[in-house]
């Protein structure tokens, strides 16, 4: 295992995680900047949700590590890795459908998290302020008093994305945010994504080439848990490997 | 240990351990319908304790009939009982899986309470056809008394035949869910549903006849358990906890942990039961289970299946 | 002004729902009801805090628990424990062969006090012990369960084990807790005759008093950014974890927080009815409690007084004249709540209860455009 002291915002080396004997992630290197959009692209079943689900918390790795900002985030627990500054964004929209946009927000707002602090959370204008410019980013302003299960899919997506982005993560993690959206809201998506990738970075699992390419700075391909290739989009487009694993199944 | 000389206490620890046996095949038989059925559907039955008064009393009601109209079939008509109490109390679930169960797979903890009120309207069910009162049946001749090996040593023959009842009934129920193409689809459905149903199986069957087996098997046990005791409207309710523990503790999801579970339960309590009082070793058993459970909660014997 | 109009009230609806509660119990039925009655209403109060407790527990925050019972009953033994205290004076009790102890303890031929008894002298000890063994035992039991991320039908279960445990525990050590039968024979608290119906009627009012007090603490978490994380975590407990929040906390402090409120309950249960025993503790009278919650409506803390009330004059009533039909009734009832009418009655009185407050409101505007020309008349301008 590789200790190393990086400048890079997430740096994961030689990440392995088996489960009964296969390993869904192969001594896997990752690194990505401030500043970055780094894209993660593979066929099916490739380990790509496993990385993310590695890097948030949510499963344990067999060994390697993973350093955000310099701190070691295997050791801690997922709420823990959070409140480092690791947002993540589910496949399928994970927002609270019983709760309004607002609430959906507030609720994520990172203040009060404790017991105590959210019996004592009161909605301040600095609250309010702060939810009202993120609505407005995730282009939900007029939709505030709505209950989210009523939003479209797409604009459940950005909800999730406004709840992720008013916790001001300096990673922002999102698996395959455009899924299932028209063409339209992914020209929003990626506009979005591109404008919030400042002063930030954003890690993203995705399919679709074509949204691939209008956002990505660094992309990686993953194959059956290892790395296949990784660099800049055009480079990687060129690789022969990579097109025979994409064209050839 | 006061006065018992080494050949009364080897006696003592065997009836000890026989009790302790008889004890485990009757939690083990009221777990294998639970276990079908919780652990193979994720359906809390909390009903179950009444489908084995079901068939508790389908035996005392064959018992009175035979009694009164053919004696002479007296020492037969038990194993008889034991098929109709297999059919009726599965029968019973049947009809609950489909008016009831079925509507609730989702959600687990309104099964829970939805059963408890099946449990609710059966028991008054009992009381109102049977009596509020215990009844029991007369058992057949070669029921009774006990066998023998040596002196000291007194095995109840109801005891054993329980024992032998739980022994055919497991192997069964094992040869059924893992040899059986029909166990198959049981299994199938359990694991995927959706694909379950793509491949053709008809999953809402498979659902109502294994909730009907279970239920069964819990008929089965309330014939066995007349041997035993007495039943009454709210017999059910006494042993329903236990039956979920056993469940749970063995992981739900396997007939061998269930086994494994039964027995070591069974024979931790009567062990306890030779050196404390009763209701403390039913104490301290249930607490070291939940003790247990909450570090495992899996369960102590379950298998490793990633879900 | 505000904060009390939304906070603690829950605004306009909440306040006119506890409005009403409050005049139905404090003022009207004392009005109507005969002292016995009103007892009788008193003890179904003491249960509707186990149903509010569990709208915080179960309808808010998602977690069944099948064992409120432990709680209501640690409450209701700790209070009777004084009370039987100071009901085994040495002057009551000279006929014992062991005076000053309780009569169930000198039948056992038990000759001293136990050691867990003697705190029990001092009423300020018994009053901080109602509300924190609970509490720690909630801690303990949630903290375990909890942190394993133990939760739906196994937290369910266990609590019923538990409820088990403890109902067989009271029940077979006789000599130290009263048995089957409970600590009975409780006749004063501090010198005053609470079997008098003057202490009876002010009981009520006391209970009235906490169960209200209980409901506007509720609110007060429920209408916090707590209550929208309640919400939250019931639904999508994952992501509440990957915001940042230690769910497992949340869920032991509302545990917690039911415990004590079921707790006091108890102790209100054993101040009016005078005795306490296992038969309040175990797992059919916690079942009990969650139907009571969920036919008044499990997400409303109203709604569960109502619930509360409804089955047990009904059970009453029934019980009176046919008592086979009642276990049916109930029976039913549990299969209905939870296929027809998951939010109980507040539930119905949200979706429908328009259809009647539209005909109240028909009838008022009518009333008011009567009034409207002499009110007019009298200010001068229009309205």
């Amino acid at each position: 295992m590789i200790t190393t002291n990086t400048d890079f915002t997430l740096a994961v080396e030689d990440l392995t995680v088996s489960f009964d004997g296969f390993k869904a992630v192969d001594s896997l290197n990752l690194y990505v900047d401030k500043n970055e959009l780094h894209v993660v692209i593979g066929p099916n079943g490739a380990g790509k949700t496993t990385v993310l689900d590695l890097i948030c918390g949510k499963t344990k790795s067999t060994s390697g590590s993973i350093k955000f900002l310099n701190k070691e985030l295997t050791k801690l627990s997922e709420h823990e890795i959070v409140r480092e500054g690791v947002g993540r964004k589910f496949q399928t929209p994970s927002i609270y459908e019983n709760l309004s946009v607002l609430e959906n927000l507030e609720v994520s707002y990172p203040y009060g998290r404790g017991v105590l602090g959210s019996l004592m959370f009161k909605r301040t204008e600095k609250v309010l302020h702060k939810i009202h410019e993120i609505a407005k980013e995730i282009m939900l302003y007029d939709q505030l008093e709505v209950e989210a299960g009523l939003l479209s899919h797409g604009q459940k997506q950005w909800l999730e994305i406004g709840m992720l982005l008013i916790q001001d993560p300096q990673l922002l993690m999102l698996d395959e945010p455009v899924a299932g959206m028209s063409v339209k809201e992914r020209e929003q998506t990626a506009e979005l994504l591109n404008k919030i990738s400042k002063g930030r970075s954003v890690l993203v699992i995705e399919h679709d080439m074509e949204f691939v390419e209008r956002i990505a700075d660094k992309v990686t391909v993953l194959h059956q848990g290892k790395i296949l290739a990784a660099g800049y989009m055009k480079d990687v487009q060129k690789d022969p490997n990579v097109i025979e694993v994409y064209l050839g199944h | 240990m006061g006065g018992y000389t080494y050949n009364e206490l080897g006696s003592i620890f065997a009836m000890q351990g026989f009790a302790g046996i008889s004890l485990f095949s009757v939690l083990l038989l009221m777990a294998l319908g639970l276990a079908i059925i919780f652990g193979q559907m994720g359906v809390i039955n909390m009903a179950h304790g009444e489908f084995m008064a079901v068939g508790a009393y389908m035996t005392y009601l064959l018992a009175t009939i035979t009694e009164q109209y053919f004696p002479s079939f007296m020492p037969y008509y038990f194993i008889f009982a034991i098929i109709v109490a297999f059919f009726v109390a599965g029968f019973l679930g049947y009809l609950a899986e489909f008016a009831l169960i079925r509507h609730l797979y989702k959600r687990p903890l309104d099964t829970l309470l939805a059963t408890w009120g099946l449990s609710l309207i059966m028991q008054q069910s009992f009381r109102s056809i049977f009596g509020a009162r215990e009844v029991s049946p007369t058992l057949p001749e070669w029921l009774l008394g006990s066998y023998q090996p040596i002196e000291t040593i007194d095995i109840p023959l109801n005891g054993m035949f329980v024992l032998a009842l739980t022994a055919v009934v497991t192997l069964g129920v094992f040869y059924l869910l893992h040899k059986s193409s029909w166990g198959l689809q049981v299994r199938a459905t359990t694991q995927n549903r959706l694909m379950s149903g793509a491949v053709g199986i008809n999953t809402k069957k498979v659902d109502r006849y294994t909730f009907a087996l279970g239920c069964g098997i819990a008929g089965i046990a309330g014939a066995a358990f007349t041997t035993i005791a007495s039943t009454g409207p709210t017999t059910g309710t006494l042993y329903i906890v236990d039956t979920f523990m056993v469940v749970v503790f063995g992981g739900a999801a396997s007939l061998l942990g269930t086994i494994a579970s039964a027995f070591s339960i069974a024979q931790a309590q009567s062990i306890l039961e030779f050196f404390i009082s009763g209701s403390m070793a039913k104490v301290y058993t249930l607490l070291a289970l939940v003790l247990i459970l909450m570090f495992k909660p899996e369960g102590l014997f379950a298998s490793k299946v990633r879900r | 002004m505000t904060f009390v109009y939304q906070k603690l009230m829950g605004g306009k609806n909440g306040l006119t729902g506890f409005i009403i509660l409050a005049a139905l119990i404090l003022v009207v039925f004392p009005m109507f009801l005969d002292s016995f009655r009103l007892n009788l209403l008193g003890k179904y109060l003491t249960y509707a805090f186990a149903a509010v407790s569990l709208v915080l527990l179960w309808g808010y925050s998602g977690t069944l628990s099948l064992g409120q019972g432990i709680f209501f009953g640690l409450g209701g033994y700790a209070m009777a424990m004084f009370l039987k205290l100071e009901a085994s004076s040495p002057e009551n009790t000279a006929i014992q062969s062991t005076p000053g102890i309780p009569d169930f303890m000198d039948w056992n031929q038990i000759t001293s006090l136990p050691w867990f008894w003697e705190p029990f002298n001092s009423f300020t000890f018994t009053l901080i012990a109602i509300l924190v063994v609970p509490a720690v035992f909630a801690y303990l039991i949630g903290a375990a369960m909890f942190k394993r991320r133990v939760g739906g039908v196994y937290f369910a279960i266990i609590t019923q084990v538990i409820a088990v445990i403890l109902t067989v525990l009271i029940v077979g050590q006789q000599g130290f807790t009263g048995g089957i039968n409970g600590i009975t024979d409780l006749r004063t608290l501090n010198g005053w005759d609470i079997t008098s119906d003057s202490a009876k009627n002010i009981f009520y009012y006391i209970n009235c008093f906490l169960l209200l007090g209980v409901i506007i603490v509720s609110r007060y978490i429920l209408t916090s950014k707590f209550g929208s994380l309640l919400l939250a975590m019931r639904d999508k407990e994952d992501r509440v974890r990957f915001s940042g929040y230690d769910v497992a906390n949340f869920k032991i402090f509302i545990f917690c927080l039911a415990a004590v409120i079921s707790a006091i309950g108890g102790a209100m249960f054993t101040l009016q009815v005078g005795f306490m025993s296992p038969s309040f503790v175990g797992i059919v009278p916690s079942i009990e409690m969650v139907i009571f919650a969920a036919v008044g409506g499990r997400m409303s803390l109203i709604g569960a007084v109502y619930g509360t009330l409804l089955i047990n004059f009904g059970k009453t009533a029934f019980s009176e004249s046919f008592p086979e039909v009642w276990l049916f009734l109930m029976g039913g009832l549990f299969i209905a709540v939870v296929m027809f009418f998951p939010h109980g009655l507040a539930g119905l009185w949200q979706d429908y209860g328009h259809h009647i407050t539209n005909k109240f409101s028909f009838i008022i505007n009518g009333f008011n455009k009567l009034k409207a020309p002499l009110i007019r008349k009298k200010v001068g301008e229009v309205k």
